[in-house]
């Protein structure tokens, strides 16, 4: 404590945090105010929307898995050339000469699979709980888009391994793009820089999976959780709160707070 | 007509009737939860912190136990058979097993994108106790002919696994309305609004093709048994 003491108060922390130690409710918020960071947070939340059913914290994983993604990411494109064949020998060398090599493309692969997943999960708890209600239809919208935006970012790093799975996977799902009528020829030709999958394929992909999709993603992602602060929070299960509401409403014997007017009164009080 | 006098109280015996002004372009939302709120700065903070740390452990404990698959160079000479598309696509590449690339590449994942994007929009919450009060009333007719055509296409087009969750969904919607159900299930199935099921059918239906897709489908998309026959 007393290192924490010497740290935290002297001019030079005080003039990077200006609040002081988040004892009182004022610096709590201003912590929260304050830092560019955590802004995008409200001052304040409802204790109700902790809980576990509330969102399970589904929004909050995937968010938290787009950023390991981005930092594992950044990590790999050290070791990345987008060039025929040198990207299949980086991924040799990232399995036998880089340390921890293998480890590293595994949290980049498996946290992949799970975004989709749990984003895909996310959507489900959105739509069970009645969370899209208004005023929050167009956050919706938003959030179908940054599904097909996670859905594209994991397609386009498929290829980057250039094997014969990321080879064929790609090659399969740009077939289907060309049944698209008369648009589809040209636009796989303009996904794939040619007519088949090649050196071209591989460097737009890799520009779209490492500058333009991610740059997409985050924007969304801004747009995202604003509204949801701006529409009051995360919203829970708007059925369970209506039906709160009503039985709170109903009942006299109940006051605001949910707590009996007996309980209130101090009656049945030892 | 005599004039209206508003008096609030909960009591429902005291005063009977009940009558909310609601404007038409106003949002239905509780203004007032009577919640409990707490500071976000050390609770959602230390809850995200820990969900952050829990996620990098799993994670870290899948990648020492797991490696991601590496297979050898691309050659574009040599085709793997079968060559399957990464498993959130494999839905689709299954439909592409029944429809023509049109179809099940283009036409239905745009239906699916469009479909979900514009669920806001729609007031789907028939709530279903209406919806059996006459047998065979409108929405219940309605949603016969809806299934009927779309089993319909989906025998023409041998789509068997779709068919089933479609048929299946069905009955559940219709059951409450016939009159052999027991009390207890009826009550129970008609609580669930129409929206709920459509979206429950269009999980259903993902689900089944995916794990088709991943797990049953082998050499020339051939039909197989994974405790048999192995995962492709």
């Amino acid at each position: 404590m007393d290192l924490m003491r010497m740290v935290t108060v002297n001019r030079v922390w005080r003039s990077i945090v200006r609040h002081g130690v988040i004892a009182t409710n004022r610096n709590r918020a201003m912590l929260v105010m304050e830092n560019v960071f955590l802004h995008l947070h409200s001052v304040k939340v409802r204790r109700r929307n902790l809980e576990l059913s509330s969102t399970y914290y589904l929004g909050g994983i995937s968010l938290i898995l787009f950023l390991l993604l981005t930092l594992t990411g950044l990590y790999l494109m050290l070791y990345y050339h987008p060039s025929v064949p040198q990207a299949y020998d980086d991924m040799k060398e990232l399995q036998f000469a880089v340390s921890n090599g293998v480890f590293l493309r595994n949290m980049h692969r498996w946290a992949a699979h799970a975004m989709v997943f749990v984003v895909f999960l996310h959507m489900l708890r959105v739509f069970y709980h009645r969370a899209y209600r208004p005023p929050r239809e167009f956050n919706w919208v938003v959030g179908v888009i940054l599904l097909l935006l996670t859905l594209l970012l994991s397609y386009t790093g498929y290829l980057l391994p250039w094997d014969q799975l990321a080879f064929w996977g790609v090659s399969v799902g740009t077939n289907m793009v060309q049944a698209m009528p008369g648009v589809g020829p040209r636009l796989r030709f303009l996904l794939l820089g040619g007519n088949i999958v090649g050196d071209n394929a591989l460097i737009r992909f890799y520009v779209l999976h490492c500058v333009l999709l991610p740059l997409g993603l985050t924007a969304g992602v801004a747009v995202h959780l604003w509204r949801v602060r701006k529409d009051g929070g995360v919203a829970g299960s708007v059925h369970r709160q209506a039906f709160q509401a009503a039985r709170r409403a109903a009942d006299p014997r109940r006051g605001r707070n949910g707590r009996r007017a007996s309980e209130d009164r101090g009656e049945g009080a030892p | 007509m005599k004039p209206c006098i508003l008096v609030e109280d909960s009591d429902a015996k005291a005063v009977p009737k009940r009558i909310a002004l609601i404007r038409r372009e106003a949002p239905a939302r509780l203004l007032d939860h009577g919640d409990e709120f707490v500071p976000s700065a050390p609770h959602l903070l230390m809850q995200e912190i820990i969900v952050l740390q829990a996620c990098i452990v799993l994670l870290a404990i899948v990648s020492l136990l797991f490696d991601a698959p590496l297979e050898g160079i691309a050659d574009p000479y040599h085709t793997p058979n079968p060559a399957k598309a990464p498993w959130y696509f494999l839905g689709l590449q299954e439909l592409l097993h029944y429809f023509p690339p049109v179809v099940a590449g283009v036409l239905l994942p745009f239906l699916a994108v469009v479909g979900v994007a514009v669920v806001p929009y729609f007031r789907m919450n028939v709530e279903v106790s209406g919806f059996y009060e006459a047998p065979w009333k409108r929405p219940l007719a309605l949603l016969t002919i809806l299934t009927a055509g779309i089993s319909a296409l989906l025998v023409v087009y041998h789509v068997w696994p779709v068919l089933i969750p479609t048929v299946v969904v069905y009955v559940l919607v219709v059951l409450p309305a016939l009159a052999f159900c027991p009390a207890g299930l009826s009550r129970r199935l008609s609580a669930i609004p129409m929206s709920d099921w459509i979206m429950s059918w269009f999980v259903a239906v993902v689900t089944i093709l995916t794990t088709i897709g991943v797990f049953f489908r082998g050499p020339g998309w051939s039909w197989i048994w994974p405790w048999k026959d192995g995962i492709y």
